[in-house]
């Protein structure tokens, strides 16, 4: 029950990078590298911040304002000296592995009994419930992990919301036409530079977020801990629209939320079942080739037809 | 209204593709007025309209816009003035956005994005009296993805976008030659309706001599990057579509023999 409620907690965790993620592979239709180096970086700002004695919550807003503007310059590299997406993904990304052993002064940062944004919720339920442990039918369950399943929902939730919104205003309505016609947007007066500068920000934004409460939630940040979320994000984005499909941006968002939380209960029985960890990322990253190859594969001259069309 | 004066370009400089696209044009269109740009590939009548638009910097010469000088703005900011049709009838447009969401996407163009919701239900009988006017039936189709509709639809819609919020300028660039025989009618007549309605100051280029023929105040022939032939009025009327297809097989003969002597010129000197 406890590996139950912390698998759903990390999900939740990670869906605030899938929701990025989203944002960039889906709404701007650019994979962006960048959260590979912005995740461990809103980890290692959050945490060199909470153990110097701020306010966890301000060290998170900073872990979140470190990835912006870490997307910030890979938005700047591709727009305005006219690198490739890519490449201006992967120089960043490089970039921060040193920026990010600089922030916290050696490669990892332990964070055991130190305050953090769960606290607050974790103490009001023990207080509630009189002890540490919860009883929930025939399990117990710790009342911090719940707190922190609690807190990263409420995370969840505020970001989704603030999202959704977003992508409804007549700015966000820009913003998705620069994922598809980047000529319609400059005929329109839009700036492109703008929409993808802003995208980027907000998208690695919330992996710096992501890492900000992931360090907190495992108790450490560590600068390796970002290898190969991009492709944790992309898979998350993938497997949830595919279950819930996209009739509407509010559907999306909970389906990446979804998708991120199933990701993460599959990694969980593969482990029980045996698994290495350390085959994951090959297993996931196979996982994400085959769910991007697979639909065009099938539908092959119909889908080329279609591509060019959009 | 439109000032053009001593506009230059050149592609591929100081290479063997060099092309003078534009000679030092200098061209003034009135308010209010319609013109026909035409000439053969490579004539210069698209990156005429380009300049205009903004997609590059020219090389010489200035270009002002309702007394602007606007030969330095970037392209989206020249689209607070600017209204464009491209010949890709697919390039006006986001197809995963509803034809409501593009539609309200143009009608701020130019404008400052407000952090506002984009679909607004009082705007929606305006937009459907908007699309009402194409005559295709498209006011029904609002919420669709408008990547589900046919490009002469599509087209339709560009057009009805570009005008929503009335353009000192409008720009098409050869805005039906990739559409289908009976939707360029459909779109051709829109858009002729439209221009005279709001007396729309109006620059087209066309590749169809019928057009060239019916359409506007105004006729431009470019040839070799530089207006070749500039008539209005009566005798623009002079100009059937037999007369300009004449011109135009004279123009291109010319294309050719230029680009027969360059081969002797380059086999001999080279």
């Amino acid at each position: 029950m406890t590996l139950l409620v912390a698998t759903l907690a990390i999900g939740l965790v990670l869906a605030t990078l899938a929701l990025g993620s989203y944002l960039s592979f889906r709404v701007l239709n650019m994979p962006d590298v960048t959260v590979d180096g912005s995740l461990p970086l809103g980890a290692a700002t959050a945490a060199a911040m909470i153990v110097a004695g701020y306010d966890p919550f301000a060290a998170t807003a900073a872990g979140f304002l470190a990835g912006a503007i870490a997307g910030a310059t890979t938005a700047v590299l591709h727009m305005k000296l006219a690198i490739d997406a890519l490449l201006a993904g992967i120089l960043v990304m490089t970039g921060l592995y040193s920026v990010n052993l600089r922030v916290m002064g050696k490669s990892n940062v332990a964070l055991s009994g130190e305050p953090s944004v769960f606290a607050p919720l974790a103490g009001l339920l023990e207080r509630l419930n009189g002890g540490p442990r919860v009883a929930i039918g025939r399990w117990t369950v710790g009342t911090e992990d719940l707190a922190a399943l609690a807190t990263a929902g409420i995370f969840v939730v505020v970001v989704t919301v603030a999202i959704w919104w977003l992508l409804r205003t007549e700015f966000g309505g820009l913003l998705r036409a620069t994922g598809e016609n980047q000529r319609m947007v400059r005929a329109l007066g839009g700036n492109v530079g703008v929409t993808v500068g802003v995208g980027l920000a907000l998208s690695n934004g919330l992996a710096g977020l992501s890492g900000a409460l992931l360090a907190q939630m495992q108790g450490f940040a560590d600068a390796q801990m970002g290898i190969g979320m991009i492709v944790v994000g992309l898979a998350s984005v993938i497997m949830g629209l595919t279950l819930v499909g996209e009739a509407s941006i509010g559907i999306s968002l909970i389906g990446v939320t979804l998708g991120s939380i199933i990701f993460r209960l599959l990694v969980a029985l593969a482990l029980r079942a045996g698994l290495e960890a350390n085959d994951l990322k090959l297993i996931t990253a196979v996982f994400v080739l085959v769910a991007i190859a697979l639909p065009k594969l099938i539908g092959k001259g119909h889908a080329r037809g279609e591509a060019r069309r959009a | 209204m439109l000032e053009i004066e001593g506009l230059r370009k050149t592609f591929n400089p100081g290479t063997h593709e060099e092309v003078r696209a534009l000679d030092g044009v200098t061209l003034t269109l009135e308010r209010g007025s319609f013109t026909v740009v035409i000439g053969t590939n490579g004539s210069g009548k698209t990156t005429l309209l380009n300049a205009v638009a903004g997609s590059f910097r020219p090389e010489a010469g200035r270009i002002r816009l309702d007394g602007t000088d606007i030969t330095r703005w970037a392209e989206h900011s020249r689209a607070t003035m600017i209204g464009r049709v491209f010949q890709d009838p697919y390039a006006g447009t986001a197809p995963r956005l509803t034809v409501w969401e593009n539609l309200a996407l143009a009608s701020r163009r130019g404008l400052v994005r407000r952090p506002i919701p984009l679909l607004r239900s009082r705007d929606r009988a305006g937009f459907r009296a908007a699309l009402a006017r194409i005559g295709l039936g498209l006011e029904d189709r609002l919420d669709a993805p408008i990547g589900l509709l046919s490009g002469g639809q599509r087209q339709a819609i560009t057009l009805v976008m570009a005008c929503l919020r009335a353009p000192q300028l409008l720009l098409l660039d050869e805005h039906t030659a990739a559409l289908d025989p009976r939707s360029a009618r459909q779109v051709i007549l829109l858009t002729t309706e439209l221009i005279r309605e709001r007396n729309l100051t109006t620059m087209m280029v066309t590749h169809s001599m019928q057009q060239a023929a019916d359409c506007g105040h105004r006729l431009i022939a470019m040839h070799h990057g530089k207006p070749y032939l500039d008539v209005q009025g009566a005798a623009k009327a002079a100009w059937g579509p037999a007369r300009l297809q004449e011109l135009f097989s004279r123009m291109r003969r010319d294309d050719q023999m230029d680009a027969s002597t360059e081969r002797l010129l380059a086999d001999r000197y080279a």
